[in-house]
């Protein structure tokens, strides 16, 4: 679905291989897309929303701390996202405080320790609205390389384990007592989070990655009738977003980010006129 | 269960118990689970039905005694209770290969087994509590499990329904002849489909045929008032008393079927 709209952007560069940054954002975008719609659906079954934003926002953590230590900033927003998912795990074993204030504390720490560490690194200048808010036409042939090699392995191990994920959301006790394990599908899940947190990063910011994982996933699921389905639909409503909201954001001159972020709420939007009853779920009470 | 002619054992607890931070979550637990039969562990809230049931399934190793499970154990699971969020498009169909892949012949035969051929188009949130159930009954007849284990399986379930259910279980059971382990809150309703009734408060208080273990004093101790309307059935029989007070029914129990006359069913099975 990229090749399409990218040749005819391209032909206006002056490279023959995403040329310019435009075309370059919407290639990015588009793979990025394609990995947040499917894994988007677990965090919306899950209700990990708030979890997502939890890890998003300790990513800027990770960005000063690579800086600081002089590691790959991706490797170490990962990192950092991890520990974040690893610390609330612990904690939640804990039976104190409820997950809720944990993920207030951890997110809101997090983001704010960031940026104080961000605020001693005097002799790197870091371009703070960036990382919170993403620089998508920022995006170079070695990041798309990293957003698509990161995805197809994140989209690798979603497949692969799509039945015990999908077995263990619906049920981690049934999950369990049928042989499967439900505790690593939640650790892979939150692997993956991390990871779709580290390659996001630059495109979207910290404070926008979760929206792309929620609102294409919770525009899907009126439109699909199997979790399969509503991945699927998912992944290709985060495409049309990221198509329409950097098109919006050349036309109008707006923060290219942001309006990927619009153009997905508009889609949500319309999608709540679409009467899911009279689509699916129906039963057929006349064989009874 | 000595007057039974041997079986095949499917799964056998010796003394089995589970050790939890320092506390005992239950112990003591002798329990055999044979093919074709219908064992159901009653007892109070925090009694350890839970946590025996998951000594069954394998989901809890056993920290005293033992667990033998037949090698390649295949068991079906049909979990207290299931919500599934709105969030999540799931229909009957694509629940029944929740943790493994079936042909749609198999998932056919599987529902038809349960009454459900008409639901699988349909959306598992728009299911009544009863036909929920009985969905939940064929997802785990499909595997063709060796062992079935039911928790609370009417729970949420109008007398009707739940009369139906225990019909189903029976059937179940007579069709795969697999074995059965239910976890019940309540005695009076799955006495007449259960073999042998294990009254659970911690350990083992009292075990039998439901006639037994229903007017056994140890039982109406642990239910209280809601059994005494049961205990105007009870029978003078032969009992000997455990350490703990616990009562151990004869075992060549009277085997009177006690009908419950406000609910005044007991159809005998198709």
């Amino acid at each position: 679905m990229a090749m399409s709209t990218c040749i005819t952007i391209t032909s206006m560069g002056s490279t023959p291989l995403f040329g310019d940054f435009f075309s370059r954002a919407l290639i990015a975008g588009l793979g990025l897309a394609a990995v947040t719609g499917p894994l988007g659906c677990f965090v919306v079954w899950r209700r990990m929303a708030y979890f997502g934003d939890t890890m998003a926002h300790s990513a800027l953590l990770g960005v000063a701390l690579s800086i600081l230590l002089s590691v790959n900033v991706t490797l170490g927003v990962f990192a950092v996202a991890a520990l974040v998912a690893g610390a609330l795990l612990l904690l939640q074993r804990q039976n104190t405080l409820s997950t809720d204030a944990l993920l207030g504390i951890l997110s809101h720490s997090s983001l704010a320790v960031g940026l104080v560490i961000v605020g001693f690194l005097t002799q790197v200048r870091i371009d703070l609205m960036g990382f919170l808010f993403g620089d998508i036409l920022a995006v170079s042939v070695e990041d798309i390389a990293i957003i698509y090699g990161g995805g197809t392995a994140i989209l690798a191990i979603l497949v692969l384990n799509w039945r015990p994920l999908l077995a263990a959301t619906v049920s981690p006790e049934l999950a369990e007592a049928e042989g499967l394990r439900p505790e690593v599908s939640r650790i892979i899940l939150m692997v993956l989070m991390a990871s779709v947190i580290a390659i996001a990063m630059k495109l979207v910011g910290v404070l926008l990655i979760t929206s792309l994982l929620i609102i294409p996933a919770a525009t899907a699921r009126r439109l699909s009738a199997t979790p399969e389905m509503m991945a699927l639909v998912a992944a290709v409503l985060g495409g049309l977003s990221v198509v329409g909201g950097l098109f919006g954001s050349r036309t109008w001159d707006t923060a290219s980010g942001p309006s990927i972020v619009v153009m997905a709420l508009a889609l949500f939007l319309v999608s709540l006129a679409v009467p899911t009853s009279r689509l699916f779920g129906r039963r057929e009470r006349n064989g009874a | 269960m000595l007057d039974k002619a041997p079986k095949e054992n499917l799964i056998t607890l010796s003394n089995a118990g589970v050790r939890s931070g320092g506390r005992v979550l239950v112990e003591g637990i002798d329990l055999t689970i044979a093919r074709g039969e219908i064992v159901t562990l009653i007892g109070p809230n925090g009694s350890g039905k839970s946590t025996t049931a998951k000594m069954v399934t394998g989901v809890l190793k056993p920290s005293m005694g033992t667990v033998n499970r037949r090698p390649d154990l295949t068991i079906g699971y049909v979990p207290q209770k299931l919500s599934i969020d709105w969030t999540l498009p799931l229909t009957v169909e694509r629940l029944m290969t929740l943790t493994g892949r079936f042909s749609p012949a198999e998932i056919d035969a599987a529902l038809e087994a349960v009454g459900a051929t008409r639901l699988l188009k349909a959306a598992v949130q728009e299911l009544s509590g009863g036909e929920f159930q009985r969905v939940l009954f064929a997802r785990a007849m499909i595997r063709k499990p060796d062992l079935l284990v039911l928790d609370e399986p009417v729970q949420g379930v109008d007398f009707s329904g739940e009369v139906a259910l225990y019909k189903l279980i029976r059937k179940i059971r007579d069709t795969t002849h697999a074995g059965i382990l239910m976890i019940s809150h309540d005695l009076h309703v799955v006495m007449a489909e259960t073999d042998t009734v294990i009254c659970l408060n911690g350990h083992v208080c009292c075990r039998g045929t439901p006639s037994v273990v229903k007017t056994s004093p140890e039982y109406l101790r642990l239910f209280g008032e809601r059994s005494s309307a049961l205990a105007l059935y009870q029978h003078h029989h032969d009992h000997e008393h455990h350490d703990d007070g616990c009562v151990v029914g004869a075992e060549d129990g009277h085997e009177h079927v006690h009908h419950h006359h406000e609910h005044g069913e007991h159809t005998p099975v198709r």
